[in-house]
């Protein structure tokens, strides 16, 4: 919403400076977004001297004049002015002003070679009257003192750009504004003046509304103004709507547009000799059309209010009028529109036609219904007045009252919202100074509510307007106490925070990225889980909810080796989605490692990055949670996206259903598909959801602390088993044959090749073995050697290699 | 007597010169050894008298202590040295880079979600989440954002289906409702969360991060709601005092609706938070909404209080001098390594916030 200070003070009666109604306005509510001074482009006039002319040396009729503007150098300036002479001051115009008459932008130019800085300009370029024969000639003694000045004097023409919230209509008119200033205290509204306009006869055009279900007009005012002869408005009337960002069009038009932006009370100007006979108001029927005045033709649907004749549809009311009954220059009769729309009917039609004008904007939010005759003397007046012409009486046609709403206001809710306390009667103040009518019972305020103001309907709101207005500053700053009725976290939100740190202290950057993707990335990723696109997607590549954490983590992966980094560990935790309703996601951990580790280090040997990298990350990470790694369940199973040998998944028991984790090589298609270019590309997820909770405490977890301190001993072996064995069963075999005595495993060899058959390969591990309750005898020790090897290989069907 | 007090002398004479650890060996034998000269004259212990035995044995032994002290001593003399000697030629540049260690980072927005935790924590509020993904109902018309209500238009919806039924939360508020829903007053917590409108430009990213609040009791008022909030930004930006602000506004889930403003100036190009006369939009929050607390079933008559909803993204942004929003989600490995957090700086009340 914008307006001028100047036109503030046509409805507030105040002493304050500016800025001081400026503050005002923040504090209650009004959001200032700008205070600027309208740009005139009128500032680079400048009252000016010729301090000398002399005659062009290749033109008869042109002079080179040295110009003094107030600087301390004189411009030269080239000018064809007969009068253009020695001594007289005029009005000069610089390089970049634009001559209002014609709209031309100066610059520097040369004038048959010769070059002139701006240009010296005559009464009708700067739209002062029709002389063009010489340049202006100012006033000596008015001007001499003057030179370097501003030609235009600078009005008070800084606007003021409000952000209006939806709930308040009333202040998208300046009146409302004012109104609420004053309330303030920052002055004293004005009284509309009323002159008595003069009415004669009916209006002839019949109205009538036709009440139906869904009905979208609930009243609707008019008046005819014959004999007007429309024309350009008056300077007065341009200006304002100028100095808002408008374009003037016509009086008609723009007294229109200057009521709807003092009064907030839009209206409509029909040319009557256009109309076919009468006006109904009625919803539309599916498939009517009509032309509207932004030269589109719309096709209506069911219910929509519309404003028709006899041949059918003039306009959408409230929302836009039609090209057939519009007004012009030449337009003799008028009909003016005052009317009430439903804010539901406004916004759904619309919304459905998807149009959007300052009538519509207005009507949606609410506007005043009692306001329908002020709007029509106001207009019928100003037109009256510019365009000459006779208004009939006002017909009010109307299937609502719209009566004041009314609240029981009880006194004591302010200081149980706000926290503090003030007296009766300001309260009272304030409310009346908004519009409220107010009587006072005992502890309770009877208000009758301000029909400009719909948003008020219950008694918090009226704590809001009282607040508002007395000053948020008013509001006390209380402690905050410390009580707490839950634990910050939740175990889940806990592991989440936990998980986080853990991945990223393995080497990982944390990246957040969107939790949408690009449905092709999506694709590769997605396994069998549904698409879930966005209806009106940002763009294109960004139209689907990410079904895996790999889609957009590959993206920028790719991203950054395109910028030249190769050994790049990224990670993030979030959403994935399974559906489309609230719910279906899961929070996952995604993280991607490429390149080499060790690349180009003076004392270790570099080399890809590989499953058992990740394989390690995913682990300890789950270790470092509190899950117990010996309980651990690795299979070699694993989602499309991974190297179908070089992956797995992992299971935090053996006999959970499913995996809380996945690790491994990304397939090299994706690569390739994705055009990736790196030496190795490995990464993993891990699932919180299927994590399951630790249902103890880590304070009740702990066992007691028992040791030996009887010799241990250790014993290799190397077993030749299928290669398809797998070294997790190996392990699992040998710690099960005696659990008090085999300590620890350690696989320090895989072997296939020679010497071993080529589907086999050779196992080397060192088994710890160690009694609590004494040192073992070489008796025993061979034992259990003996007792591993035949178990291992009874179980496996391998061989001890000797 | 003289005898052996010369051996002594002459030995320790002896060990006294430069000597390599063979000749200390060889000395050792020629006193020590089966016909060393120290073992032989214990061996003419057993012809003595008996009044010079005792004294005899003793001198004796004193003087077999005090040589092997002398041999030993010098025997790790000369091993110190020979260790010394050998370490000398040992030496590495040790000016060459250590061992690779791959230090991870934590993105600004976890980190400073970490911090808001840890600061409400300290004032009683416990953490709540909501899914990604609301319906219609949960993210406005329970909000008291019914369907005709121009309020919608302040958000630019993503939306799932065609009749606009589901669509990505636009603010966290829908953690109010289902918070409410699913228990009993008095409720104290805060929802942090990932939030999403259709917009995209320099200063708005079409996800971005919201923290909400929510804290309802039977006398909870706006003088709490300021108290809190003060309590907060000071916190947050680790300063003593605030400059702040709150401005009536409008949303239609809370009434009186305010926004908050916090002073700050620019020195050397830098913000400053607290100081200044400038004033910079934060947050915005209010009283919430009878409407919305007899939507969720909780008796408004007997229960108050106020809810507030924070851009964190923007909280970052001020508190860490980074100046622009989308470089937050574009995975820039260079940002991620400038802004990122380490690891282990974890936000705590009682450690600090930030080191």
């Amino acid at each position: 919403m914008k307006f001028t200070i100047d036109w503030l003070k046509e409805h507030l009666d105040t002493q304050k400076k500016d800025n001081e109604l400026i503050e005002k306005l923040t504090d209650i509510g009004l959001e200032v977004e700008s205070f600027e001074n309208l740009s005139s482009g009128l500032d680079s006039f400048k009252v000016a001297k010729i301090i000398n002319a002399e005659p062009h040396p290749n033109a008869d009729r042109l002079r080179i004049c040295d110009v003094d503007i107030g600087l301390d150098n004189t411009v030269k300036v080239v000018c064809g002015a007969p009068n253009a002479k020695k001594d007289l001051l005029t009005v000069y115009a610089g390089p970049g002003s634009i001559i209002p008459k014609n709209n031309i932008k100066l610059t520097i130019s040369k004038i048959r070679g010769v070059t002139s800085y701006g240009m010296l300009c005559s009464e009708s370029e700067l739209n002062l009257s029709d002389e063009s024969d010489g340049i202006t000639e100012l006033k000596t003694t008015k001007y001499s003192d003057k030179i370097g000045e501003n030609f235009f004097k600078n009005k008070n023409e800084k606007v003021v750009d409000l952000s209006i919230t939806p709930n308040r209509p009333d202040c998208l008119g300046v009146r409302g504004i004012a109104r609420d200033l004053a309330a303030a205290g920052a002055g004293k509204l004005k009284n509309i003046s009323n002159k008595n306009i003069k009415k004669n006869g009916s209006q002839k055009i019949k109205v009538s509304i036709t009440k139906e279900k869904n009905q979208g007009c609930s009243v609707f005012g008019s008046c005819l103004i014959t004999g007007v002869t429309n024309k350009e408005s008056p300077k007065w009337l341009k200006e304002k709507i100028i100095s808002l960002g408008q374009k003037p069009i016509s009086a008609v038009v723009d007294i229109t547009n200057y009521v709807m932006l003092d009064l907030n009370r839009p209206l409509h100007a029909y040319d009557a000799d256009k109309i076919d006979k009468e006006i109904i108001v009625r919803n539309s029927k599916k498939s009517e059309t009509f032309e509207a005045l932004d030269n589109k033709e719309y096709k209506l649907g069911d219910d929509m209010c519309v404003i028709s004749d006899k041949s059918g549809v003039l306009g959408l009311g409230g929302i836009i009028g039609g090209t057939r009954s519009g007004t012009e220059i030449n337009t003799k009769n008028i009909l003016l529109e005052s009317a009430y729309f439903i804010p539901r009917s406004i916004r759904k039609t619309s919304k459905l036609l998807n149009i959007d004008t300052d009538a519509k904007f207005r009507f949606e939010r609410g506007i005043d219904p009692q306001s329908i005759k002020l709007g029509l003397s106001k207009a019928a007046e100003l037109i009256s007045e510019i365009c000459g012409g006779k208004i009939s009486n006002f017909d009010i046609q109307q299937t609502d009252k719209h009566e004041n709403n009314k609240i029981e206001f009880n006194i004591s809710l302010f200081e149980k919202i706000t926290g503090f306390k003030i007296n009766d009667n300001e309260i009272i103040k304030i409310l009346n100074d908004l519009g409220f009518e107010v009587s006072k019972k005992k502890l309770e305020l009877d208000l009758k509510i301000p029909t400009w103001r719909p948003d008020i309907t219950q008694p918090i709101d009226i704590v809001e307007e009282i607040v508002r207005i007395k000053g948020y500053e008013n509001i006390k700053t209380l402690e905050p106490e410390k009580t707490k009725i839950k634990d910050t976290l939740n175990k889940q939100q806990k592991l989440f925070h936990f998980l986080q740190r853990s991945v990223a202290s393995k080497g990982y950057f944390e990246t957040v990225t969107w939790s949408f993707t690009d449905s092709k990335i999506n694709k590769i990723f997605k396994e069998n889980l549904k698409e879930i696109k966005i209806v009106n997607p940002i763009s294109s590549d960004l139209d689907v909810l990410r079904n895996s954490i790999f889609t957009n983590l590959t993206f920028y992966l790719k991203k950054n080796l395109d910028r030249g980094f190769k050994d790049i560990s990224l990670f993030e935790i979030g959403p994935i989605f399974k559906g489309s309703k609230p719910g279906e996601q899961l929070t996952v951990i995604g993280a991607i490692k490429s390149g080499k580790i060790s690349r180009l280090n003076w004392n270790e040997k570099d080399r890809i990055v590989d499953v058992f990298d990740v394989k390690r990350d995913v682990i300890q990470t789950l270790v470092e949670a509190g899950y117990d790694r010996k309980s651990f369940f690795v299979r070699d199973k694993s989602p499309s996206y991974y190297h179908p040998g070089k992956s797995g998944s992992v299971y935090l028991d053996r006999d959970e259903i499913d995996p809380v984790a996945y690790f491994g090589e990304i397939h090299p298609n994706i690569l390739k598909k994705l055009d990736i270019k790196t030496e190795g590309l490995v990464g993993f997820e891990i699932y919180l959801d299927y994590l399951r909770q630790n249902k103890i405490k880590l304070k009740d977890q702990k066992s007691n602390f028992e040791y030996s301190d009887y010799q241990k001993s250790e014993r290799d072996f190397a077993f030749v088993v299928d290669k398809n064995f797998k070294a997790q069963d190996l392990i699992e075999i040998i710690s099960s044959i005696d659990k008090n005595l085999i300590r620890s495993i350690k696989i320090f060899d895989i072997y296939e090749g020679e010497n071993i058959p080529h589907d086999k390969k050779s196992i080397a591990l060192n088994v710890t073995i160690q009694s609590s309750e004494k040192t073992l005898e070489d008796i025993d020790l061979e034992k259990i050697n003996k007792l591993i090897i035949s178990t291992v290989e009874t179980k496996s069907g391998g061989k001890i290699r000797s | 007597m003289s005898d052996i007090k010369k051996i002594k002398d002459d030995y320790l004479n002896k060990l006294d010169s430069d000597l390599n650890i063979e000749s200390v060996n060889q000395i050792k034998t020629e006193l020590f050894g089966k016909n060393g000269k120290i073992s032989n004259s214990f061996k003419t212990l057993g012809s003595m008298p008996n009044d010079e035995r005792k004294k005899f044995a003793s001198d004796l032994n004193s003087i077999k202590d005090e040589l092997q002290n002398k041999i030993l001593s010098k025997i790790q003399e000369i091993e110190t040295k020979e260790i010394n000697s050998k370490l000398e030629n040992e030496k590495v540049d040790v000016t060459l880079p250590e061992r690779e260690f791959n230090q991870g980072k934590i993105h600004p927005v976890s980190q400073v979600i970490d911090e808001i935790s840890s600061i409400f924590s300290e004032i009683g509020f416990s953490v709540e989440e909501g899914p990604d993904i609301e319906n219609e109902h949960y993210n406005f018309t329970a909000l008291n954002t019914p369907d005709n209500h121009p309020a919608r238009d302040m958000h630019d919806t993503f939306y799932l289906d065609n009749n606009k039924e589901l669509l990505l939360r636009t603010h966290t508020s829908p953690v109010q409702v289902r918070t409410m829903l699913k228990g009993k007053p008095p409720f104290k917590i805060i929802a942090p969360g990932r939030t999403y409108r259709s917009d995209s430009d320099q200063t708005h990213s079409p996800m971005f991060h919201q923290v909400e609040g929510l804290h309802i009791d039977k006398d909870i008022n706006m003088g709490h709601l300021k108290g809190c909030l003060n309590y907060f930004i000071k916190s947050f930006f680790e300063v003593d005092k605030i400059k702040m602000r709150f401005r009536p506004s409008h949303f239609p889930f809370t009434e009186p609706s305010a926004e908050v403003d916090i002073g700050y100036e620019i020195k050397d190009g830098k913000i400053v938070i607290g100081e200044g006369d400038k004033w910079l939009e934060i947050l915005g929050c209010g009283m919430v909404h009878p409407n919305v607390l007899k939507n969720v079933k909780v008796n408004p008559d007997k229960y108050q209080g106020y809810a507030f909803g924070i851009g964190i993204d923007r909280l970052g942004m001020l508190k860490y001098g980074i100046n622009d929003l989308r470089a937050f989600f574009e995975t820039d490995y260079r940002w991620l390594n400038h802004f990122g957090f380490d690891p282990l700086d974890v936000p705590s009340n009682y450690r600090g916030l930030s080191r």
